[in-house]
């Protein structure tokens, strides 16, 4: 070995901890970088990718199995613009009772779903991605879009009501099934006497605009015979949907990759340059025996190299573990599906990471080794007097125990040092502070989303076939001859009804905008139902309506104007008293109460009830007793907790748990650097204390108190700006969804709870101070005060 | 005969397998005396003020001082030992650059837990007895090498110790501040202070010890008393 190398390594080997924070910084920076990276990677579009990479269907067609043959539909792939087709795909609706597995207790409703015919998920126009599970291999067996793997579906109107296990579940970004199914499967789901029909799913050569879809759907129809074409669905409105739902996240999740690179670069920087810093007077005397400044430059470098690289191969991997459950949420959010990190993430962390490194070391140690000799060989003992002396000297006055006095003027000391320290803590706490609170404003939005108060809801409609995603409650329905007032009747001899609404959906047009408007017309008070508003207040009886922001957009109009709704030909004026937070929202809609129409649409019954249930009722056994007396009606009584979007609030919780914990933990990395160097650099000045009397534990005290001001100092700046942060994030992430964000989903933090925040930068200080505070308490007096 | 301030009792001290730096020294010294440690450089003389300082531990034997078994304390209790009966001052002065001189002067009380104002005033009588109470303010770096030894002793003498050890007090001194602090302790030892001095400066031991030790290897080769009392 070289004698510099020989030198170095001693180095290596005296400055242990500081070799050890090296690597665990550049570990933490790395998987902090890659979650960031990946984050980042994932929110750029990704409907589009997701799209591109499944070969989404432009077009997804239903066909009229009466009216044409497979050969015909074969044929269309031939059509002029077709680009790639697949199909024709053998297609039924089926309505199922939950069975054991599903998260719901068996025997309840499920929603209506379009169940496909595929041999296999793949195919030249959506390659569907199987998230669990296995394809479909024989009877009895479904592939689903929604519903857990094992889970069992009784299917009802089907002589037997078989039973269809869970075998798979899949995500199609087209959203062109609910589930899947053999083909030969179709035969024994199709009810006799129901319509057969056939799937085809198109992939076109120009699809970007509406125009262009409905020319090639114009195309395809003329392809076969007239009728034959039941249906079709854009993949623009499944994109825009999508866009809609993701355009929450995305700034959320892009602010937090950012928060990660940037904290890394910081850190990284902070505690190579302080490594290389502190020796400084190493450096010195190594020049003074001869050593020249590149030869010193290269082997500082190699010094912190190799801690770094040893780091960073840790945090990769680390990172990419990590990034498996932190995918699958952006999965989960987007609807895509991204399997691993990308290649080129790694790859420029690693890069990244490393040229840091080897730049930061660089720099410090050009500056080290340029420093004349003689000051060099003056450095490093203990801080330069004058700095911090009148700190020093005000802290001395204080009416505190000595060693907290002492503590306290040590930030003084050292001003760049400080800095970095505060800015490390400014960023945990930051970090913290706005995680917190976006976690919040999403639980939030996903509540007011929901606006599910209810327990129990009663459809009153005959279900349609749908098609693709399940639309909830809404869409179109041919309502029953079931007699309101005998529902409301048997509703209201159920002992354990707390509170109901009826919910009436009918299209108007609103005079001045093209196109139709949805008015949903609640019967009873429906202010309890889980509306947020974002300005005014709920209607309180006919004449008044609130509608949600993208309704005000397209009308100009503002809270309090008046609009003229066209029912039927009757012009029916509504005040608009509110803004109505709804993110659902993709078209046109009012919300009123239902006398507002009862002139012009007197027949508009409601479709839906909501019930509330009173505290303590079991609501299982509620829904059975309602159900029973609604029987007779012909309607029947479900669960209203089916789809609720718990696991996405609980992935989202848990993607911020990580996230801050990785920025909480390299903020506490950062500090715990610091302190290291500067207990090191007080080692001298810690035996002299000693040596006159100072207990381990004042020792201890001295230096944790060193750190106090400084957390306190981040705390109350980090959480701040954290705060304002989340204030400025969480509207951003309304307006690129097209609404406006109701103050409940902005004002999230309580006073104390930001108080606890910034004594978490405290925490984080005090944290990051522990070890070299009992380094500092068990140093060898005899042994600091030869260190000169 | 009174109680010895000082007992050592076979002690050595080892480091790894080299020969010992302290072999089986036995010692006692008494209130009142002034000790002068001599020897060549790397016979032990450091170790055994450490060890008398509590700052190290004997690898055997026994140390007791002002009746405190010192080699059985633990870190915190050998700090409060430190504190109540050692004063300690070095070749280095080992001065904190940061702090005033009558904050360094004042340190070991406040550590002890003393009111600030009493124990200002302890140091201004100090520092006055020593004839630096105008550079009370000043900080360490600003004063000469006599100056600042003599701000060590006044740091070391601020809770009244039993036992004052200085480990070459004059070392990092020109001649004329060695003289001023050779005067220092005379006079410390005049007014009754057990010293126990590590020095390479013959002159010096004679002029203020009233025993002088000589180390060689670890061992002690002569203990002999010397009429320098005054
Ligand atoms: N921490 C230690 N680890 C290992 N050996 C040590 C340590 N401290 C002292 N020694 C060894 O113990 C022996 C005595 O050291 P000590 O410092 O007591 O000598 P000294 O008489 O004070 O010398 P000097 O006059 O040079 O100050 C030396 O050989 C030294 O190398
Ligand atoms: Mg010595």
């Amino acid at each position: 070995m070289s004698t510099l190398g020989k030198v170095v390594r001693a180095g290596v080997g005296r400055r242990r901890v500081q070799t050890v924070v090296t690597g665990l910084a550049a570990m933490m920076a790395v998987t902090a970088s890659v979650l960031g990276g990946s984050l980042l990677v994932a929110s750029a579009a990704p409907f589009d990718h997701a799209f591109a990479g499944q070969h989404g269907a432009h077009l997804t067609a239903q066909f009229d199995a009466g009216r044409t043959t497979t050969a015909q539909l074969s044929a269309t792939a031939h059509v002029a613009g077709v680009a790639a087709a697949s199909g024709p795909f053998p297609t039924a609706t089926i309505s199922a009772h939950s069975g054991a597995g599903t998260a719901l207790p068996p025997g309840v409703d499920l929603p209506p779903m379009t169940v496909v015919g595929r041999a296999g998920p793949g195919g030249p126009v959506d390659d569907v991605t199987l998230t669990a599970g296995r394809w479909v291999t024989g009877p009895g067996e479904i592939v689903s879009a929604g519903i857990p793997l094992g889970s069992t579906l009784r299917v009802l109107g089907l002589p037997g009501s078989p039973t269809l296990t869970v075998v798979g579940v899949a995500r199609s970004v087209s959203s062109t099934a609910d589930g899947w199914v053999t083909p030969s499967e179709i035969t024994a789901l199709t009810a006799p006497g129901a319509p057969r029909r056939y799937q085809m799913l198109y992939r076109f050569a120009a699809a970007g605009t509406t125009a262009q879809i409905a020319a090639d759907r114009a195309a395809i129809s003329a392809a076969v015979p007239a009728g034959a074409l039941t249906g079709a669905q854009s993949w623009l409105n499944v994109k825009l949907g999508t866009d809609r739902n993701t355009a929450l996240f995305i700034p959320f999740l892009i602010a937090f990759g950012v928060l990660g690179v940037v904290m890394s670069v910081l850190i990284v920087g902070n505690v190579v340059a302080g490594a290389v810093g502190v020796s400084t007077r190493r450096i010195g005397i190594l020049k003074a025996i001869g050593f020249t400044p590149a030869q010193v430059v290269r082997a500082y470098m190699g010094q912190a190299l190799v801690p770094a690289a040893v780091g960073t191969v840790i945090g990769v991997v680390a990172g990419n573990a990590l990034a498996i459950p932190v995918l699958s949420t952006t999965n989960q959010l987007y609807g895509t599906n991204t399997s691993g990190v990308a290649p080129q993430v790694d790859v420029a962390v690693i890069a990244g990471a490393l040229g840091l490194t080897a730049v930061t070391a660089w720099a410090a140690a050009l500056r080290a080794g340029r420093l004349r000799t003689v000051d060099a060989l003056a450095v490093g003992r203990t801080p330069r007097p004058g700095r911090g002396q009148r700190a020093a000297r005000l802290a001395a006055r204080l009416p505190l125990p000595r060693p907290v006095s002492l503590g306290l003027a040590h930030p003084f000391a050292r001003p760049a040092r400080t800095a970095a320290m505060v800015a490390a803590i400014v960023f945990g706490a930051t970090a913290a502070t706005f995680a917190i609170g976006v976690g919040a404003s999403l639980a939030q939005v996903q509540a007011a989303k929901n606006h599910d108060n209810a327990d129990v809801i009663v459809p009153t409609f005959a279900p349609q076939s749908g098609h693709g995603r399940v639309a909830r409650n809404r869409g179109p329905r041919t309502p029953t001859s079931a007699d309101p007032a005998a529902i409301t009747a048997a509703v209201n001899a159920q002992t354990g009804t707390r509170a109901y609404y009826g919910t009436a959906e009918t299209e108007v047009s609103v005079a001045g905008v093209t196109g139709s408007t949805t008015v949903f017309a609640f019967t009873g008070n429906a202010s309890w139902a889980g509306y947020r508003m974002i300005s005014g207040s709920w209607f309180h009886g006919p004449g008044q309506a609130v509608v949600p922001t993208t309704f005000l957009t397209a009308t100009g109009t503002r809270v309090g104007d008046t609009v003229t709704l066209e029912d039927y030909g009757k012009a029916v004026p509504v005040r608009i008293v509110g803004e109505v937070f709804d993110p659902h929202t993709q078209t046109m809609e009012v919300l009123t109460d239902a006398g507002t129409l009862a002139a012009a649409e007197p027949n508009l019954h409601p479709d839906t009830y909501s019930i509330a249930v009173k505290p303590g009722t079991e609501v299982r056994g509620y829904i059975h007793k309602l159900d029973t007396a609604l029987r007779p009606l012909g309607v029947s009584a479900q669960s209203d907790q089916f789809q609720g979007n718990s696991d996405v609030i609980l992935a989202l919780d848990a993607l911020t748990a990580i996230l801050t914990l990785m920025l909480v933990a390299t903020a506490g990395l950062g500090v715990l650097n610091a302190v290291v160097l500067d207990t090191r650099e007080r080692v001298h000045d810690l035996g002299v204390h000693k040596a006159l009397g100072m207990t381990p534990r004042q020792a201890v005290t001295m230096v944790i108190a060193s750190v106090v001001v400084i957390g306190l100092t981040g705390g109350a700046t980090g959480v701040p700006v954290g705060a304002a942060l989340q204030a400025t994030i969480v509207p951003a992430m309304g307006h690129s969804a097209g609404i406006n964000m109701p103050a409940s989903v902005i004002d999230v933090y309580h006073p104390t709870e930001l108080v606890l925040l910034g004594l978490g930068g405290l925490l984080i200080a005090v944290l990051g101070a522990l070890l070299p505070a009992g380094w500092a308490a068990r140093t060898r007096t005899a042994t600091a005060l030869r260190t000169e | 005969m009174t109680t010895p301030l000082i007992e050592l009792r076979d002690v050595s001290r080892r480091y790894d397998d080299d020969p010992p730096a302290l072999a089986e020294v036995s010692l006692t010294v008494a209130p009142g005396e002034a000790v002068a440690v001599l020897g060549p450089s790397g016979s032990g003389k450091s170790t055994l003020l450490n060890l008398l300082a509590g700052l190290d531990r004997p690898s055997a034997g026994t140390v007791t001082v002002a009746g405190v078994r010192v080699d059985e304390l633990g870190e915190a209790a050998s700090a409060r030992y430190r504190r109540a009966s050692i004063g300690m001052v070095f070749q280095f002065f080992n001065l904190l650059d940061d702090l005033t001189v009558v904050d360094n002067v004042v340190l070991p009380a406040q550590l002890a837990g003393l009111a600030r104002g009493e124990a200002r005033r302890r140091a201004a009588e100090l520092l006055e007895a020593l004839g630096i109470d105008r550079h009370a303010h000043a900080y360490p770096g600003r004063l000469s090498g006599g100056e600042r030894q003599r701000v060590a002793v006044a740091r070391a003498l601020m809770n009244r110790p039993a036992l004052l050890l200085a480990d070459e007090p004059t070392g990092a001194l020109d001649t004329a501040s060695g003289e001023d602090v050779k005067d220092l302790l005379g006079d410390l030892h005049a007014d009754g202070q057990t010293i126990v001095l590590v020095t390479h400066d013959v002159a010096l031991a004679q002029s203020c010890a009233t025993r002088t030790i000589q180390l060689v290897d670890g061992r002690i080769a002569a203990d002999s008393h010397v009429g320098a009392d005054r």
